[in-house]
């Protein structure tokens, strides 16, 4: 299947000189919701700038479903809807007026049924003819979804969607996202929290100091750089770990009555049978053992480390 | 084409000029009223007719002009100003719109804000004074080219203005004192030859009086030069902004 927005050699470097993207590949799929990772100031918002025609490229070429970005711009922004980082609304507009505003920016005619349900979705409907300063912050973001969803885009942009939302808008957030999904749109969202990428994403690419540094299904990086860790709780304390496991991926909780032991999960041989064979010739009794995997924090900053 | 974009931009300026209908009314025509109370009727009845018109008659043109210039400028700059400033451009920026189709939506709503405001002060000033329109045909045409013209020019200064004192200072310190010297309440022939010459690189001057032959039938220079400086003056602001959409300019980083 071809790729709904396909970057090639990608880069920018900004008027002070400063180069913010660094001959980036990137392919999305069509119908998924990809996660870009990376910390403040990686270059997500001006990854998404150059895809939706706010930032000038310094170099490289980008698809949106097939059409050019800057040689059939109409065409490819017509399938684009953006929710900005930044909260910028018209302050003195209705919600009502400025949703149909932006539907008509896009290109396309009237439909107040669309809008209704639109705003019934967002549960804005009932502030529709509310002027939008009068709007909380929370009711803002709602706004914006709004305005980027009015042409009915088959692409959406999310950047940093859920920084300083509160818990119920991130809750509708993320069942708006996945509702989208299930009809077809593809979701590009961006996030310095791992745990957004990792509980609503399909595949994440990681981006630091403007490169992508990798990009992955999300089970496939938790399983190929996900470690492991199995945590036996002892029967007695130990002092210190006993000198026949030196050099062992071993550690000992403070009070001397847990032992961690890490180890890749995907390896062959995890050890874990000789370490347990090993712990009872030492006569090291435990009362349970527990193992968990490592989170996609972990993963990122070791690979963020890892660049450094 | 986007029509709807056109008419989505169009819709949301004069709505925007709707919320502040009486600022931008009221505080012109009341101006423009003060101005025929003092120079119209209590000094210009001291005042002998100029080329045959009496005075207050004669300042009709270049007052009209004076409020379309300023307030095309204002209000085109403010238009594209605003967004800049509260962020909301990124849509306008994201949206499948020609650069011509954004001028369109802008510059047609700064223009035809502009030309209500010039219809309403000529009303105004027939309270005052009787006057006639020897080429009405042509009276409305400088109007709408004027309105156009310097709304568009309005437009490139919001584009430039990186700060509310830079919006302010082009129409405060450069468009007023090129109005008053441009002839709004003098003929430049009362003036001795020298400053004749001088007066003739104020483009404004060609303005008034193209706008004032319309009304009257005599000019300060030719009706045909006047038609033509606009001309031109239009051509390079559209040259100007075409330029500044394609090379993202101040809009896009
Ligand atoms: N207009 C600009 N001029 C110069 N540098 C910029 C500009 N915008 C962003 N940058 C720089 O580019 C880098 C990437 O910024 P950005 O794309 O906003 O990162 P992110 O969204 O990942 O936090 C940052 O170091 C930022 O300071
Ligand atoms: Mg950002």
């Amino acid at each position: 299947m071809t790729p709904i927005i396909s970057i090639r050699g990608l880069s920018k470097t900004y008027a002070s000189g400063f180069e913010a993207l660094k001959h980036i590949d990137l392919e999305i799929r069509r119908g998924e919701i990809f996660a870009l990772l990376g910390p403040n100031g990686a270059g997500k918002t001006t990854l998404i700038g150059a895809v939706c025609g706010l930032v000038r490229p310094s170099g490289g070429s980008i698809h949106a479903d097939g059409h050019d970005i800057a040689r059939d711009y109409r065409a490819a922004r017509t399938k684009i809807g953006l929710v900005p980082q930044e909260l910028s609304t018209d302050a003195f507009e209705t919600v009502w007026a400025t949703v149909s505003f932006s539907r008509g920016l896009f290109g396309k005619p009237r439909d107040p049924a669309f809008v209704e349900k639109l705003l019934r979705q967002l549960s804005l409907w009932d502030k529709k003819d509310a002027k939008i300063m009068t709007l909380s912050g929370g009711m803002k973001r709602r706004v914006m979804i709004a305005k980027a969803l009015s042409h009915e885009p088959t692409i959406l942009f999310l950047d940093e969607p859920t920084a300083g939302v509160d818990v119920e808008l991130r809750r509708d957030m993320w069942e708006m996202v996945r509702g989208l999904r299930a009809s077809g749109v593809t979701i590009i969202l961006t996030t310095h929290y791992i745990e957004e990428a990792e509980e609503m994403a399909d595949r994440i690419g990681v981006i630091s100091r403007g490169r992508i540094l990798l990009v992955e299904d999300k089970a496939a990086l938790m399983a190929k750089l996900g470690k492991k860790q199995l945590t036996l709780h002892l029967q007695a304390p130990l002092a210190q770990i006993p000198a026949a496991f030196a050099g062992e991926p071993l550690e000992l909780s403070a009070d001397g009555n847990a032992l961690t032991y890490t180890f890749d999960a995907q390896s062959e041989a995890t050890g874990i049978g000789a370490l347990l064979r090993r712990l009872n010739e030492q006569g090291i009794d435990f009362k349970s053992l527990q193992s968990s995997e490592s989170s996609l924090e972990d993963i990122f900053v070791s690979l963020v480390r890892e660049q450094a | 084409m986007n029509f709807y974009a056109i008419r989505a931009i169009y819709r949301f300026e004069m709505a925007r000029f709707g919320r502040t209908l009486m600022q931008s009314l009221a505080s012109p025509v009341l101006s423009t009223s003060l101005y025929f109370i003092v120079f119209g009727t209590a000094i210009g009845s001291r005042i002998g007719a100029i080329d045959g018109i009496s005075y207050g008659a004669f300042i009709i043109p270049g007052l009209v002009m004076l409020s379309l210039l300023s307030e095309s400028i204002s209000n085109a700059s403010f238009g594209i100003y605003m967004p800049k400033f509260t962020g909301t451009i990124y849509e306008l920026l994201s949206a499948p719109v020609s650069w011509a189709e954004a001028l369109v939506g802008y510059v047609g709503a700064a223009a035809s804000k502009s030309m209500i405001l010039g219809a309403l002060i000529l009303v105004t000033a027939r309270l005052f004074v009787p006057y006639e329109i020897a080429h009405p045909f042509w009276m409305v045409a400088f109007l709408a080219l004027t309105a156009v013209t310097f709304s568009l020019f309005g437009f490139i200064i919001g584009v430039w203005a990186d700060g509310f004192e830079k919006l302010q200072i082009v129409p405060l310190m450069v468009i007023t004192p090129l109005t008053f010297l441009g002839g709004s309440f003098y003929s430049i022939n009362m003036l001795p030859p020298l400053w004749q010459k001088i007066a003739l690189i104020n483009p404004v001057v060609y303005l008034i009086s193209g706008f004032r032959w319309s009304f009257y039938g005599v000019s300060d220079v030719h009706v045909g030069v006047s038609a033509a400086m606009i001309g031109v003056f239009l051509v390079a602001c559209l040259l100007l902004i075409r330029w500044i959409f394609k090379s993202g300019y101040r809009l896009r980083n």
